[in-house]
C-alpha cells in the first residue's frame, strides 16, 4: 500500500539563497475581512445543511404557535412522518441522481409501476409473497438500468431520457394492471407490512417509517465513507475530470440509475402499506415532490454537491407544511403555494452560496 | 553549437511516428517525442500544431491510429488515462481535472481512494479519510503550498495559484516516472506562475523529469533543457535551450525559419550530458 510517494529520489539540497520554501509556503486561510452577509455565505457553503434545518425548526415554532399543542402530539408527529415517508424514500433515489447532475423523472412511475408487478404476481399468479417482492426490486432495477443506458451509452440527457421513460412506465403500468385497483383483502401481509404499526410513546409508528429513516442513514452513510459515494460526487462535479483522474464515469453513472431504480421499488412497497392497496393511479405528485424536497434539502440540481440527509429534511419541510397549514384551516391551496415559494428561494440560495467559489 | 555523440542513456518515454486524424483533419501526422530521465523538456507549437493531441496520447486520454509509445524502451498501449497511470505517466491538464466542490484531501486522491485494510476497505469499498488526510497534508507540506487546517477546504474556494498548486501536488505524490503538464501558468499572473516553474523545477531535482506545454516563452526559456517544436502535426526540431534564441524558437514554431542543418533531435540534454 506504499502508492503513495512525493519523494521519488532524494531532494538535493537546495542553494542558500534559493527562496523557493518561502515564496512558495502560502496560507490558506488568510482571507480578507468579510461583511455579515459574506459570512453567513460563507457558513451556508461550508454546512450546506445550515438552511434547511433553520427552516424545519421554525416551521416547527410557527405552527405550534398557529396550531397549539396539537401540532406536537406523537399521533400527529406520527402522521407527518407516515405522509412524508414515499416523498422521502423517492427523495433518496432522486438525490443520488441529482448529484450526478441529472435529474429522474419517472421515478414514481417506476414506483407505482413495481407495486403492480408484485401486486399482480402475489395475488392473482399465487407466488409468495417474498418472490413476488423480489421481482419487482429486480422490475425497479431493470427500469433503473434502462435509464441509465439511454444516459451513458446512447447519451440522452437525463431530463429527455427519464421524460421518455416515464411515459413508457406510466403505459406498462397501466397495461399490466388493466387500469384496476388490487384490494388488501386478496394481497399478502407481507406486502402490506410497511403499513403496520407499534407503539412508541403511545403512538402508531408505521414500519415504513423506521424503514425511510434507516435508509437515509444508510445512503448518507455510503456517500459519504464509500469509494462509490465519493465517486458520486466527482461525477456530478466535474464528469470530465473524474474521467481523465480515472473514474470509470460511466460505470458509475450506470449503477446510480440500477441503485435509484432499486430504491423505487422499495418506495412502492411502502407504497402499498401506506395506501393499503394496489392502485395504478396512486403515488400522484410524488415525482416533483421528490425532487422538491431534494431541492429545500439543499442538493444542487448542477450536481456534486448536497447531502441525502438534506433531502430528509427537505421531505420532513413538505410534510409540516402541509400538516401545519391543514391544522391551521389554511386553504390547501396555499400549501401549494407555499411549496414553490420554498422551492424557488432554495434554488436561489443555491445560486448564491455557490458563488463563494469567487 | 554542441553535437552529442549517439546517446547512451535509454530514453525514459518515447513517442515513434504517432498519427491522429479526425475525419479530414489530421491532428497527429507522424509526431516523435523524445523525453530523457532528470530533463525538462518543453513542447512549443501554434495553435493546431497538436500539441494537445501529442499530449493526450501520453496520457491515455486519446487512442493514436498509428505510432508506439514506450516507457522504459518498453512498448506500451494506452486505452484509457488509468494505463498511462499506472505506467507511472501524470498529467497536469490545462484545466486541472479536479472537482471544485471536494476538498483537497478528496482531489489528490481523485479516482485512487484509499481503502481501509480488511474487510471494510474491499468488501463495502470503505474510504480511509483519515489517512488520506495525513498523506495529503504531508505531500502539500512537502511541496510547500500549505499549511496543515486547510485540508478539508474546498478547492473552488482556493485561488488560481492554488488550484494549480493540488493539480501539480496530485501529480507530484503520483507520477513516479513522466509528468506531463500542459499550459500550466496560462491562466496565472506573474507571482503565481513563478511559483508553478518553482515546483517544475523541484519535481525535475527530485529526479522525475516533466513535459511542459507552454506558449510563454520566458517560462519556458526559464525552466527548459530541452525545446521540442511541433509543427503541422510532427516534431520539426528539439533542440537544446542554449542553442536557441527565444526569436528564433518561434521562428521555428510559425515556419518563419527552418531547423539548423544537422540537428539532432534525440541529442542528450546539454546539462545532463555534461556530466
Amino acid at each position: 500500500m506504499n502508492s503513495v510517494s512525493a519523494t521519488p529520489g532524494p531532494a538535493p539540497a537546495k542553494a542558500p539563497d534559493a527562496p523557493t520554501q518561502r515564496k512558495v509556503g502560502e496560507r490558506l486561510d488568510q482571507q480578507p475581512p468579510v461583511s455579515f452577509l459574506g459570512r453567513v455565505q460563507r457558513q451556508m457553503h461550508a454546512h450546506p445543511l445550515l438552511g434547511p434545518t433553520a427552516v424545519l425548526i421554525l416551521a416547527c415554532v410557527v405552527f405550534t404557535v398557529m396550531v397549539g399543542p396539537r401540532f406536537v402530539d406523537p399521533l400527529n408527529v406520527s402522521l407527518i412522518l407516515q405522509q412524508v415517508q414515499i416523498i422521502g424514500m423517492v427523495g433518496i433515489a432522486q438525490t443520488l441522481i441529482i448529484l450526478t447532475a441529472g435529474i429522474d423523472l419517472s421515478v414514481a412511475a417506476v414506483m407505482v409501476f413495481t407495486t403492480v408487478i408484485s401486486g399482480k404476481l402475489a395475488a392473482e399468479a399465487g407466488l409468495p409473497a417474498v418472490v413476488a417482492l423480489v421481482i419487482a426490486l429486480a422490475t425497479g432495477a431493470a427500469c433503473g438500468f434502462l435509464n441509465g443506458l439511454l444516459v451513458t451509452r446512447f447519451r440522452v440527457p437525463p431530463f429527455i431520457a427519464t421524460l421518455g421513460t416515464l411515459s413508457i412506465f406510466t403505459a406498462l403500468n397501466l397495461l399490466a394492471s388493466g387500469s384496476q385497483t388490487i384490494k388488501a383483502n386478496v394481497l399478502p401481509d407481507l406486502l402490506l407490512w410497511p403499513g403496520e404499526t407499534f407503539r412508541i410513546l403511545g403512538a402508531p409508528v408505521t414500519y415504513g417509517s423506521v424503514l425511510v429513516l434507516l435508509s437515509f442513514v444508510a445512503v448518507a452513510f455510503i456517500l459519504k465513507r464509500t469509494a462509490w459515494g465519493e465517486h458520486i460526487y466527482a461525477v456530478g462535479d466535474n464528469a470530465e475530470g473524474a474521467r481523465l483522474s480515472g473514474i470509470r464515469t460511466t460505470r458509475v453513472l450506470l449503477s446510480v440509475y440500477i441503485v435509484a431504480g432499486i430504491i423505487c421499488a422499495i418506495a412502492g412497497w411502502l407504497l402499498i402499506g401506506r395506501v393499503g392497496s394496489v392502485s395504478p393511479f396512486s403515488g400522484e405528485g410524488v415525482n416533483l415532490a421528490s425532487i422538491t424536497a431534494v431541492v429545500i434539502g439543499g442538493t444542487s440540481l448542477f450536481g456534486g454537491r448536497g447531502n441525502v440527509l438534506g433531502t430528509l429534511l427537505g421531505a420532513l419541510i413538505i410534510g409540516v407544511f402541509s400538516n401545519g397549514l391543514t391544522l391551521a384551516g389554511v386553504d390547501v391551496l396555499w400549501q401549494v403555494f407555499t411549496t414553490g415559494v420554498l422551492v424557488i428561494v432554495a434554488v436561489g440560495l443555491d445560486q448564491w452560496t455557490r458563488k463563494v467559489a469567487g | 553549437m554542441t553535437t552529442n555523440p549517439t546517446p547512451t542513456m535509454q530514453p525514459i518515454l518515447q513517442a515513434r511516428n504517432l498519427v491522429k486524424r479526425y475525419g479530414h483533419v489530421t491532428a497527429l501526422a507522424g509526431a516523435d517525442l523524445t523525453l530523457y530521465p532528470g530533463e525538462v523538456l518543453a513542447v512549443i507549437g501554434d495553435n493546431g500544431a497538436g500539441k494537445s493531441s501529442l499530449i493526450k496520447a501520453l496520457s491515455g486520454a486519446l487512442i493514436p491510429d498509428e505510432g508506439e509509445i514506450k516507457v522504459d524502451g518498453k512498448t506500451q498501449k494506452f486505452r484509457s488515462p488509468l494505463d498511462a497511470r499506472s505506467a507511472g505517466i501524470e498529467t497536469v491538464y490545462q484545466h486541472l481535472a479536479l472537482a471544485p466542490a471536494r476538498d483537497i484531501a478528496a482531489n489528490l486522491f481523485l479516482g485512487r481512494e484509499l481503502r481501509k485494510p480488511g474487510p471494510l476497505g474491499w468488501g463495502l469499498r470503505m474510504l480511509d479519510h483519515k489517512t488520506m488526510r495525513k498523506e495529503t497534508a504531508r505531500i502539500m507540506g512537502d511541496l510547500g503550498l500549505l499549511t496543515i487546517q486547510n485540508i478539508g477546504q474546498a478547492v473552488e474556494t482556493l485561488s488560481g495559484g492554488q488550484r494549480q498548486g493540488v493539480a501539480v501536488a496530485r501529480a507530484a505524490a503520483f507520477g513516479s516516472r513522466v509528468i506531463i503538464m500542459d499550459e500550466p501558468t496560462a491562466a496565472l499572473g506573474v507571482k503565481e506562475s513563478g511559483k508553478v516553474l518553482d515546483l517544475i523545477a523541484g519535481i525535475r531535482d527530485r529526479g522525475v523529469p516533466v513535459i511542459l506545454i507552454s506558449h510563454d516563452m520566458p517560462h519556458v526559456f526559464e525552466v527548459a533543457d530541452r525545446i521540442h517544436v511541433q509543427r503541422l502535426g510532427r516534431r520539426i526540431a528539439c533542440v537544446q535551450k542554449t542553442d536557441i534564441s527565444m526569436n528564433d524558437a518561434v521562428s521555428l514554431m510559425t515556419g518563419a525559419q527552418t531547423p539548423p542543418v544537422g540537428h539532432d533531435p534525440e541529442a542528450l540534454p546539454a546539462r545532463l550530458a555534461v556530466r
